[in-house]
């Protein structure tokens, strides 16, 4: 949006991503789903649309995700 | 907790939760008991990145933080059986109940002491440095305009809301233990200050940021 990465930042929490996007109890449904499709490199985006906008607007689904993400990771590892 | 204990693989073979937890006596308190297990060790990994939030609590504060999460998301497990489909592996479908559980309690528990500061006009984190005379000034009118349109285009509660989480910080879930609120309808009071906002820069002549 800006050359400024911090102002960016701020942009992005006080405007949101700007797009259509899922609310957060939608985004909790799919969640499990969008983690399975993206580690099995799958379009997640395109079959679920609208959870990558809310996780890129909303903090809290957005760790959620990240540790949803990182403990599947592991258990394939495993 | 230990890393091993945060990151030691499931036990039983993703494909037969399920069935296993819709059994019939001890095939299910047996189910129950590993799916406790592995809620426990979902709660813990989550509890675990997010310690570093919490300095001051023990090993096993944090352990009774873990299984406190593991107990709730059991019962919601077990209540929402119903709702899983098959779209995702069982476990993973799991998982997110755990984790979630434990963030949320996370969240509060590091700001359970903390002070809330829910006036509006607190905008300090608007004052952005500026690298160049330029950048100054474009910057200073975006921020400007912005100011005006938390002032001007929101409703009291969405001007409370939007300052809250998105420049003071607040964490959702806190904001909504404190509000008596929950999080999907705080994130539906900031979509809709959002779109405000938004809508009052582009009448002032900002696009994505630029004017």
């Amino acid at each position: 949006m800006t050359t400024d990465p911090d102002l960016d930042l701020t942009l992005l929490r006080l405007l949101g991503p700007g797009e259509p996007e899922v609310d957060c109890d939608e985004c909790f449904e799919l969640l499990d789903r969008y983690v399975d499709l993206e580690l099995a490199d799958e379009p997640a985006e395109e079959i679920l649309p609208g959870v990558r906008a809310h996780l890129a607007g909303c903090p809290a689904c957005a760790e959620e995700h990240e540790s949803l993400r990182a403990l599947v990771e592991l258990d394939h590892l495993s | 907790m230990s890393a091993a204990a945060a990151t030691a693989a499931p036990a039983t073979a993703p494909d037969g939760w399920h069935l296993d937890l819709r059994g019939d006596g001890r095939r299910r308190e047996e189910a129950i008991a590993r799916l406790h297990g592995l809620l426990l060790r979902a709660a813990r990994f989550e509890v675990s990145r997010r310690r570093a939030s919490l300095p001051r609590l023990t090993g096993g504060d944090l352990d009774e933080l873990a299984q406190e999460a593991a107990d709730d998301a059991a019962m919601s497990v077990l209540r929402r059986l119903d709702d899983f489909r098959g779209e995702s592996r069982f476990t993973t479908w799991a998982y997110k109940f755990a984790l979630l559980e434990a963030a949320v309690k996370v969240r509060r528990r590091a700001w359970r002491d903390r002070e809330l500061t829910l006036e509006p006009e607190t905008w300090s984190q608007l004052e952005h440095p500026a690298p160049s005379p330029a950048a100054t000034a474009e910057r200073g009118a975006l921020l400007a305009a912005i100011q005006e349109g938390i002032r001007t285009a929101l409703t009291p509660r969405q001007r409370q809301v939007l300052v809250a989480l998105a420049l003071n910080g607040v964490p959702i879930d806190v904001l909504a233990e404190r509000l008596g609120s929950n999080r999907n309808a705080l994130y539906k009071t900031l979509h809709d200050a959002r779109r405000r906002l938004r809508a009052h820069l582009e009448a002032t002549g900002f696009t994505g940021g630029r004017r």
